[in-house]
């Protein structure tokens, strides 16, 4: 409960976070909302002598939607993304997925950004984000660079971004067709168990595209290029959508924790992911 | 230890300043520099929303904020919303509907409730319970929680309505 102690710096601007990161490198931290750091602070999982507040920073807020993409400030809060009008007409995806995370109180706080950026494989956004095929923006020393979603991810906690870059914002181009995300978990504000982010087009009646991503079943987010081929030209049907849950399987690699056994984690998986398909078809 | 910071904060509509470290978090600033025990803490895991707390227009956990990122912020507990004289509806609803036994998980499940009826104001019966999944009680089994807090949202609509 009770965390070390830490300096504590509030930059109100972008180059002062980076000459801070650059200053302390791996013992800073920045601090979003802080509904993961500070619970790992508080058991001592993460040494953090110099934490960086971003919540003064200008430009790592709002959500803009222009010419069919979607930009997302890194700041900005699950509660925010829920109560977009804007956001749910463009991705409606997002909020499905924001309400299956946390509680309302962590969704208040806690970001866009800090859950993508997090590296746990039980944050739900960076499946998201795979099946969106969303950019990340990051800001370093060396200036701006552009990482692909599904390109981030390395290993548990273990990202793309360097110790003295900061997310700044996810895009993605608005999806067209129908969605889901269905999550299966324990209990409210639980990590999935398995869940799924499906997004699927139509044209005559035949998918025309589709995208599928996995959350919780492997160190990563998984992104199954294969199991959204296996729907692509047909109509659906039950045999299509085995196809995909077999694809799917093949790529994912769950562990046993307190949530099951690997088993039953691939017998969650392909339900969570046959109900995700049939409803985003349904919406398509 | 880091050096201390001077923190600002107003809390129910007073304005407060003291020495603390910056990792003080904000339920143990209410709390032990303030003496505003009513917000409790529950857990090590910001699961449970005993501490829970409106900041700056929003429901949190205070246990999960440090006091140097609350610095400057405006606080609301369940001192701020009524008192024993004058009791808030949503006091008097859960008093009249049981809707707490040992009264711990009560603080934060009524500041909670109390956004939750800023935000929606007509909430049925799921969204009261999906509104309030951020607040653990171990007493009541919940359903006369969902009670008090439909009461009181019936109460002030039927209140706002004879105002106008």
């Amino acid at each position: 409960m009770i965390p070390a102690a830490f300096e504590y710096y509030r930059p109100t601007d972008m180059a002062g976070v980076i000459a801070l990161l650059q200053e302390h490198g791996d013992d800073a931290r920045v601090i979003a909302g802080g509904h993961s750091l500070i619970p790992m602070m508080k058991l001592r999982m993460a040494d953090v002598p110099h934490l960086i507040d971003l919540q003064a920073i200008k430009g790592l807020n709002g959500i803009a939607i222009t010419d069919g993409t979607v930009t997302i400030g890194a700041m900005v809060t699950q509660h925010e993304i829920i109560n977009s009008a804007e956001m749910e007409k463009a991705a409606p995806i997002m909020k499905e997925a924001a309400l299956q995370i946390a509680d309302p109180q962590v969704r208040y706080m806690g970001t866009v950004g800090g859950n993508v950026a997090n590296g746990d494989p039980g944050n739900d956004m960076p499946g998201l984000m795979q099946c969106l095929n969303a950019q990340f923006h990051l800001t370093g020393p060396d200036g701006d660079r552009t990482v692909d979603a599904r390109d981030f991810y390395e290993a548990a906690y273990m990202t793309d971004r360097e110790d003295e870059e900061v997310l700044t914002a996810v895009s993605f181009a608005a999806p067209v067709g129908g969605f889901a995300y269905e999550k299966q978990k324990r209990k409210i504000g639980d990590y999935a168990t398995a869940a799924a982010a499906v997004q699927i087009s139509k044209e005559g009646g035949k998918v025309a595209a589709a995208s599928i991503a996995m959350t919780n079943l492997s160190d990563t987010p998984v992104w199954s290029d294969s199991a959204g081929a296996a729907l692509v030209g047909t109509a659906c049907d039950d045999a299509a959508v085995k196809a995909a849950v077999t694809a799917m399987l093949g790529d994912i690699d769950p562990t046993e924790d307190n949530r099951g056994p690997v088993a039953f984690k691939r017998h969650a998986a392909g339900i969570v992911l046959g109900r995700a398909i049939t409803r985003a078809w349904s919406r398509a | 230890m880091s050096k201390k910071m001077h923190v600002k904060l107003n809390v129910n509509g007073e304005d407060h300043e003291f020495l603390a470290e910056p990792r003080e978090l904000l339920i143990y600033a209410l709390r032990e520099k303030l003496n505003i025990t009513g917000p409790h803490v529950g857990c090590e895991t910001s699961h449970c929303g005993a501490c829970t707390v409106t900041m700056n227009g929003k429901s949190v956990k205070s246990c999960t904020v440090f006091v140097a990122q609350a610095n400057g912020s405006e606080v609301t507990t369940v001192e701020g919303l009524g008192n024993p004289d004058a009791l808030h509806v949503l006091q008097e609803n859960f008093k009249e509907h049981h809707g707490l036994q040992c009264g711990f998980c009560t603080p934060g499940m009524i500041t909670r409730a109390a956004k939750l009826l800023e935000e929606n104001p007509n909430p049925t019966e799921e969204e009261v319970r999906f509104g309030i999944a951020g607040n653990l009680c171990r007493c009541t089994g919940y359903q006369n929680i969902v009670k008090s807090i439909l009461s009181a949202a019936s109460e002030m609509n039927a209140a706002k309505e004879a105002a106008q």
